[in-house]
């Protein structure tokens, strides 16, 4: 009996002693009609193959591992972004329990979230009268400022009108006539997270600046110094935003957050647990309309939100998740320009210490290949920051990835001479990125939790950075925008290219003498 | 912290009726009127716990449930290792649920075996509008293509497959036909049927039983001999390994394992359980309907046990070798006095470092009641629980088993009557799931995940025990709740609201 009190074993030690492999041993061979051990070695091996590979990549219906999830879950991260505003999902309520849990394996925080609960019933007569309860519970339990709406696929498909199903709310009684519900159609059959981010955004700025659906005057704009600033679907929302406020601050730069969710996904256990934290004031997203800009840290996530800005007479600029020394310099020079205040000091010597850095570890990096996947505007950031370590971006992949995306990625391969042997993916998921790292091995795999399957399968490091990070702890606290969100990413990178130059240096008399203790 | 040892049961039953008027006064009043069904005081000796279970949740009062796609696909099927799972539909609920269980196995993942994969047909809007079918057609051509030694294929309806007319069954078959017999099961899992996961666990079972039951072949030969001593377990995703150190002792006690359902589980074992002697059924929930199933067409007898704690283990060992010899009896003795110096060591370790604290539950499946003696073994009490999608037939088992006389009730609770019966019973533990484990954890409540084990695990079977011992002390005498409060924040005096 392996087990003791003494020395609890739990499943990590458990099940590798003589007693349950054994058993497991017997379970396979006699009732598990297993494969024959040898036709399993050799479609392994044949998995690994170019010809798997070009068959792999003529699929054209199966989708096997994606780096996607579905809109409704975008627009919930960027609801809770509103002061004490509460995300209600019209349709089935298991969606609901899903983006919770999501949001929660990655911050290791609570997720408020309500369903309107929709089932057989709301699929034949549709779904008002759980809209007109729904309302009605949510806002006399828990009290919002505000409550987002959007959809699941069910509700799309049904066709439910949110708008007008709202209407009806109202003069019902659900929520007063006046009460703030913006609302965001967002099929999970189109695009993908960040669509729904997108277009839940763009449901609440149109509902605050164009007359609340109807029931009120549009705004006119009257133009202030002000800059309003969008961050998208980001995992590293809680560092991300803090960093861009310092930034913000450092610069004096009068500012408006949208979707400013940092605060209610890291708030303190202290003994009270805060459903609402933080977030972009009910009035300060009506008052954006008169800033100068509108400046949005990732383009994909932000496609429907930033055309509608700028129809209201803001300059808008958009850039791809910006990481690095040259992408942080586009962002704080942008900065600059509209704003006309100059770029301190202090970022200056930041930015300094960056390449600092960088030109101390760079000879670790140069002329390494990674391959990537994540969210487009991410995937752009972190191969533009490869491509200035020297590092090639071997392969790009993102799943929710456009043709346009693509030939982005494909204009900054052209802008370097370590892009050139370099390939872009759009559409395309992780099971076709296992078939690139077989048959075009690369150094390191940048990508979220789920490459640690690839990682384990193909051999090649991973380095965790996107969403979601399910298996490692508190990275989304730490920034990756800025000049000390570049130095964060590059330690990663380090850290990881250390960690396996160490792990495959370490057989005494074999491999000992490249096992250096100063490197 | 708990309050509750100090009261006497009237008292602890006075205050939990005045929580529960209390928390309904947030609702509006046809709200209230319909939760206040859900909700109650269990009073000794009554058959069940009193509440209103199994209906519909109440839109926008942020219930805890599922769906019948994540009873489908979460729960029964997805463990199934050897056979390919398509989350038929959008892309979301396999890419929410990719994983995400730890329904551990062994195998070559994306060569023969495929648990830990998402599967998806990634439904387009030109898939809505057209219908699915074609695609998913082709995508089993694609399976086969490039997973050649996958031995299954089941279709994980998401809700718009329910909603656009498509023919998953006709596909399925023809599909079926065209690769040999090879089984391919459309299961009906819509996430709007039902009203939580459970219809999802009876839609699968079902599917079970008309997709590989029915498609046996009458005469065909068992692989292996049968013997006397064949049981299946049943309900059991082994999360964490749980079906692992529960095997471990049915096979010691002299049993032989020839199914696990589904953690760990294969087509051919599914195939094989007709043959079972007996089918022993941990999660009551989510498979009775198959061991009835199995009982009126094969005459097998289902038994439910308990792996969680010493006492229930014990009783469990012994009820299901009633069903056998005496040589299986005795086995079972010797199982009982082969650990029990194990789980004394366990106790005398953890029981002082835990006597006397209090625990609050909500899970789902089988755990608001199973894990009730094992929380007792280590001298602990619940008191208060709730299933998130039980049947008035746990809520009998509950209240004739489990439950003491006083303890809060609660069914398909919202985070708002969860979060205010924790702040004033004030429990040591909470015991639920990732979207409840940081709202306690929060407000200075010790919590561990009671359907991931919170990464641990196994806790069935008497090596799980120790490990949920250990655990359990780990999460309320953890030094950090000491530090919640800052030393400079003092509480105010009670002499000083008193003086107000």
């Amino acid at each position: 009996m392996p087990q003791s009190a003494e020395h609890v074993l739990d499943h990590f030690d458990l099940f590798r002693g003589p007693e349950y492999q054994q058993m497991l041993a017997n379970k396979k061979k006699m009732f598990e009609n297993p494969r024959d051990p040898a036709e399993v070695e050799r479609v392994r091996e044949w998995a690994k193959t170019p010809e798997y590979r070009e068959k792999n990549f003529a699929r054209e219906a199966l989708t096997v591992n994606p780096a996607k999830a579905c809109q409704p879950l975008g627009a919930v991260f960027a609801a809770v972004g509103f002061e004490q505003t509460i995300p209600f999902v019209h349709g089935s309520q298991g969606c609901v329990a899903y983006y919770r849990s999501h949001l929660s394996r990655h911050f290791k925080e609570p997720s408020s979230c309500v369903s309107s609960s929709m089932t057989e019933d709301a699929a034949v007569f549709g779904g008002l009268n759980n809209m007109i309860d729904g309302l009605a519970n949510t806002y006399n339990m828990y009290k919002p400022k505000m409550i987002a709406v959007s959809t699941t696929c069910m509700a799309e498909v049904i066709g439910d009108d949110l708008n007008a199903f709202i209407k009806t709310s109202k003069e019902k009684g659900s929520v007063p006539a006046e009460y703030d519900v913006p609302f965001a159609h967002t099929p999970a059959f189109v695009g993908s997270h960040v669509t729904g981010y997108d277009n839940a955004l763009k449901g609440i700025i149109e509902h605050f600046w164009d007359g609340k659906a109807g029931t009120t005057a549009k705004l006119e704009r009257t133009a202030n110094d002000k800059i309003n600033f969008i961050g998208g679907f980001d995992g590293y929302t809680v560092g991300n935003m803090r960093e861009v406020k310092r930034i913000f601050g450092l610069m004096g730069i009068d500012y408006t957050i949208l979707a400013d969710n940092s605060e209610v996904f890291d708030t303190p256990t202290d003994g009270e647990f805060r459903m609402y934290d933080g977030g972009t004031t009910l009035e300060e997203a009506a008052d954006a309309i008169n800033a100068k800009a509108t400046i949005s840290m990732q383009e994909y996530c932000t496609e429907k939100t930033l055309p509608l800005i700028a129809a209201h007479g803001q300059e808008v600029a958009a850039f791809n998740h910006p990481i690095g020394v040259s992408a942080t310099d586009k962002f704080l020079m942008t900065l600059s320009r509209i704003t006309g205040k100059p770029i301190p000091e202090e970022l200056a010597r930041e930015r300094g210490r960056l390449v600092d850095a960088v030109a101390d570890s760079s000879a670790h990096i140069h002329g390494k290949k990674f391959a990537i996947y994540g969210d487009p505007d991410l995937c752009l950031g972190l191969a533009g920051f490869l491509l200035e370590l020297g590092a090639e971006p071997t392969h790009v992949l993102a799943t929710n990835g456009s043709k346009a995306w693509a030939a982005k990625v494909q204009e900054l391969f052209d802008s370097s001479p370590f892009g050139q042997n370099c390939h872009v993916y759009p559409g395309k998921d992780l099971w076709h990125m296992r078939s690139l790292l077989f048959t075009e091995p690369v150094d390191f795999l940048i990508g979220n939790t789920y490459g640690k399957y690839l990682e384990r399968d193909t051999g090649t490091p991973l380095i965790r950075i996107g969403f979601p990070i399910f298996d490692r702890h508190h990275h989304h606290r730490y920034p990756v925008w800025g000049y000390q969100g570049g130095l964060n990413v590059l330690v990663w990178i380090l850290d990881r290219i250390f960690e396996s130059i160490d792990a495959t240096t370490n057989v005494p008399a074999k491999s000992d003498y490249s096992f250096d203790i100063i490197r | 912290m708990s309050v509750s040892p100090t009261l006497s049961v009237a008292e602890i039953k006075d205050r939990n009726k005045a929580l529960i008027e209390e928390v309904l006064k947030v609702y509006p009043e046809k709200t209230a009127k319909r939760r206040a069904k859900h909700l109650n005081v269990h009073q000794e000796g009554k058959p069940d716990c009193g509440v209103k279970s199994n209906i519909k949740s109440i839109p926008g009062v942020m219930t805890i449930r599922g769906c019948a796609y994540a009873g489908s696909k979460g729960v029964v099927w997805g463990p199934i290792k050897d056979m390919i799972h398509i989350s038929h539909g959008p892309v979301g609920c396999g890419q929410y649920s990719w994983a995400a269980r730890r329904n551990y196995y062994i195998g070559t993942t994306g060569i023969d075996t495929f648990v830990t994969m998402q599967f998806t047909s990634d439904f387009q809007e030109k898939d809505i509008v057209f219908g699915g079918d074609k695609k998913l057609a082709k995508i089993m051509d694609e399976i086969q293509e490039l997973f050649p030694l996958n031995n299954g294929i089941t279709v994980q309806s998401e809700c718009p497959i329910g909603l656009i007319g498509d023919d998953i069954e006709a596909v399925s078959k023809a599909k079926s036909k065209e690769y040999d017999g090879k089984t391919i099961v459309p299961v009906r899992c819509e996430g709007f049927r039902g009203v939580s996961q459970s219809l999802g666990h009876h839609i699968a079972n079902d599917a079970i039983r008309d997709w590989v039951f029915d498609k046996i072949a009458p005469d065909a030969a068992p692989r292996f001999e049968p013997t006397p001593y064949d049981v299946a377990i049943i309900g059991d995703y082994n999360i964490g390994g749980d079906a692992w150190s529960s095997r471990i002792l049915l096979e010691e006690m002299g049993l032989r394992v020839i199914a696990q359902w589904s953690g760990d589980g294969s087509l051919a074992e599914l195939e094989a359980t007709p043959k079972a002697k007996l089918n022993v059924l941990h999660c009551y929930r989510s498979m009775n309907y198959i061991s009835r199933h199995m009982e009126e067409k094969y005459g097998i007898p289902w038994c439910e046990y308990n792996f969680f704690g010493p006492s229930k283990i014990a009783e469990s060992l012994r009820k299901i070798a009633s069903y056998f010899d005496d040589k299986i009896k005795e086995g079972a003795e010797q199982v009982i006095a082969k650990y029990q110096p194990l789980m004394d060591a366990v106790i005398a370790k953890y029981r002082p470092r835990l006597e006397g604290k209090t625990v609050m539950l909500f899970v789902g499946g089988l755990r608001p009641r199973h894990v009730i003696g094992a929380y007792e073994d280590l001298g602990m009490e619940v008191v208060g629980t709730g299933y998130e999608f039980g049947h008035n037939d746990d809520y009998q088992r509950t209240a004739q088993h489990y439950v003491k006389d006083g303890t809060l009730i609660y069914d398909d609770v919202t985070g708002y009557e969860f979060e205010k019966f924790v702040e004033k019973i004030q429990p040591d533990l909470v015991g639920s799931g990732i979207k409840e484990k940081y709202v306690f954890q929060k407000m200075g409540v010790p919590f561990r995940q009671m359907h991931s084990w919170d990464y641990s695990g196994p806790y069935h079977g008497y090596d799980g025990f120790a490990i949920f011992a250990r655990d359990m002390d780990m999460a309320i005498n953890s030094p950090v709740w000491k530090m919640t409060k800052a030393p400079w924040k003092t509480e105010e005096l009670p002499l000083l609201q008193a003086a107000e």
